[in-house]
């Protein structure tokens, strides 16, 4: 990827930040060829410092990623908001940017809720647990509605959600995105490149079609050095509830999480076996972190919310002023 | 200009589309299932891979690890399957290191796409099968701009029972609607989960959304395919055609699902080509 956020560069690129940028015979046909030509790829984006200034009040940011879809970012976002929110004394907030399918209203149990504009900015809506959560879901006139928009409009909402949100003073910054590694991960990593993010966690599920895609994922975090807490094995076995034996619905032809963890060098944070009653609490918006604390599935997910926890309170403070 | 319709248009008979607002629903694995029912139909059939970010079907038909050949007119698609006669597209081929990420935004994914639609030589074909990522961007509009003024073109939603599933493919229904894209219907998977050990029922991912949706937005409803381990099994692991495997239930819905849709494709290339 080049400097500058640009990226799809031809493999000769000259560099966007060179005088050749969009002149060279490369530069053909390269989508950014306009926009190096111009010379804006050279100016840095001043949303990069108005969002740090924003940012300020939040003291740490975690991003929450698979290459794979469906195989429980959403709720585990969930989960890391409910589990750090059970300590009264922290805030916790949440920022949903996956603009074509945001889940986080309804596993939050704030479905149908609408956003407010306020002298500070966007207001944030708040659960019954103090969550502050903002999502495209928000901002959108009927459940049905599509967002049919192109990379250039996500990336315009995503800045406006970094830039315009007033989180207030928040302990945890929680971001939920879609599967992969395209527009929307790439605006969120370059536009909080001053405001810094602590770490992302990775999640997957035990299959190869799942870790094929999740292995690209640490392949984005590492171009990007963005640090890496750790990876959540999701859906790992289920237990019947009738006669209790185990059965693993997506075998783990290729050793699963903890193959990959230890193949790449990563933490395995935990791995939650599958539990008809997530389901349930997040299609009805209800905390199964707090309404179910039987489930073994309950145990894996607060393990890691401790551990997601460790990693980021772990960090060093700045230092103090010399007296 | 439309790219390469003339191509598609005179060659492609019909193109179906797999979408899903949602991730993680079993596109991939729908539309693998869909082109081998195909194929046993006695169809000429390909299967083109437009999810860039995260594409699975290599895997899945057991042609990982291959590479895409030119030929003197464009791109030759690789052939896997039963007697390799299935013709695929998928950007996995174009990738020297399979765990390389690729980190393109709209505007390259778009051009890619476009690509994959004109450039390859895919020849006679009765079915094109596009599977697609989740969402409703680029990738999808780079799909219908691609086939703009192919006569044959219909879609099939992917869901699960849940109802975060399911108001996600609420929003790739108006998606279709607004971009004229005729649905086919929806399937409904990973309905249900028998225990291997005592034979009970457990819904693990919820129940009764897909057809539930499909009665509220007046689309067929195809049918609910069960979670089976044997399939996901097949499906994450070098396939041998070479010895004809059991039928598992998964399978066995999904090839239902394959003659309702055959049908009804015909039906309307039938219509077309008399208009």
């Amino acid at each position: 990827m080049a400097e500058n956020g640009v990226t799809g560069v031809p493999q000769d690129c000259p560099g966007t930040s060179t005088e050749q940028a969009g002149k060279a015979s490369p530069c053909q046909g390269c989508p950014n060829q306009a926009l190096c030509a111009s010379g804006q790829a050279q100016v840095p984006d001043p949303a990069v410092q108005q969002i740090k200034e924003r940012l300020n009040g939040v003291r740490y940011k975690v991003l929450v990623l698979s290459g794979k879809g469906g195989v429980g970012k959403s709720t585990l976002t969930a989960q890391l908001a409910f589990g750090i929110a059970t300590d009264e004394s922290k805030q916790v907030a949440v920022l949903d940017i996956d603009i074509c399918g945001p889940s986080m209203p309804r596993i939050l149990g704030l479905d149908g809720e609408q956003v407010h504009q306020s002298g500070s900015g966007w207001s944030p809506v708040y659960s019954e647990d103090g969550i502050a959560l903002m999502s495209t879901a928000f901002l959108l006139s009927s459940a049905a509605d599509a967002v049919i928009w192109r990379g250039p409009k996500k990336n315009g909402l995503i800045k406006q959600f970094l830039r315009d949100v007033d989180w207030g003073e928040t302990d945890y910054l929680i971001v939920d995105t879609p599967p992969g590694t395209s527009d929307e991960h790439l605006s969120t990593v370059q536009l909080l490149s001053a405001a810094k993010i602590d770490g992302a966690v990775i999640v997957t599920t035990p299959q190869e079609a799942a870790l094929q895609d999740v292995r690209k994922e640490v392949d984005f975090c590492r171009k990007l050095k963005l640090p890496v807490i750790g990876v959540v094995e999701n859906m790992s076995v289920f237990v019947c509830p009738k006669c209790k034996k185990e059965s693993q619905i997506f075998p783990p032809t290729s050793g699963g999480a903890e193959r990959m963890c230890h193949d790449m060098g990563l933490d395995l944070l935990g791995k939650v076996p599958l539990d008809p009653r997530i389901a349930r609490c997040c299609d009805e918006g209800r905390p199964f972190l707090t309404e179910v604390p039987d489930s073994p599935a309950c145990t894996a997910y607060r393990d890691i919310v401790q551990r997601v926890q460790r990693f980021c309170e772990a960090k060093p403070e700045k230092p103090k002023a010399m007296e | 200009m439309a790219l390469n319709s003339d191509g598609l248009q005179k060659r492609v008979r019909c193109v179906l589309l797999v979408l899903s607002g949602k991730g993680g629903v079993g596109k991939s694995s729908v539309s693998v299932q869909l082109a081998l029912s195909f194929l046993s139909l006695g169809k000429k059939v390909g299967l083109l891979d437009a999810d860039l970010c995260g594409p699975s079907i290599p895997l899945m038909i057991g042609a990982h690890g291959k590479n895409v050949q030119r030929g003197p007119d464009g791109w030759l698609p690789v052939r896997a399957g039963p007697s390799a006669s299935l013709s695929l597209m998928s950007v996995a081929f174009l990738l020297s290191n399979k765990d390389d990420a690729i980190v393109w935004r709209g505007p390259k994914k778009t051009a890619m796409i476009k690509q994959f639609l004109s450039d390859v030589q895919w020849g006679d074909l009765d079915i094109l099968i596009v599977d697609t990522p989740p969402g409703t961007s680029d990738e999808h509009l780079a799909v219908l701009e691609g086939l703009r003024g192919h006569p044959v073109y219909s879609a099939v939603l992917v869901t699960t029972p849940q109802a975060v599933s399911v108001g996600d493919v609420r929003r790739e229904l108006t998606f279709c609607h607004k971009t004229g894209t005729k649905v086919l219907g929806i399937v409904e998977n990973m309905s249900g989960f028998v225990c291997p050990h005592c034979v009970e029922c457990t819904n693990i991912f919820s129940q009764g959304g897909g057809e539930s949706l499909a009665k509220e937005c007046d689309i067929r409803f195809l049918g609910s395919v069960p979670l089976d381990p044997s399939l996901a099994l097949t499906l994450d692991k070098d396939r041998d055609f070479s010895c004809a495997a059991t039928e598992g239930p998964a399978e066995a819905a999904l090839r239902h699902i394959a003659e309702i849709l055959l049908k009804e494709m015909n039906e309307d290339a039938n219509v077309a080509q008399t208009s």
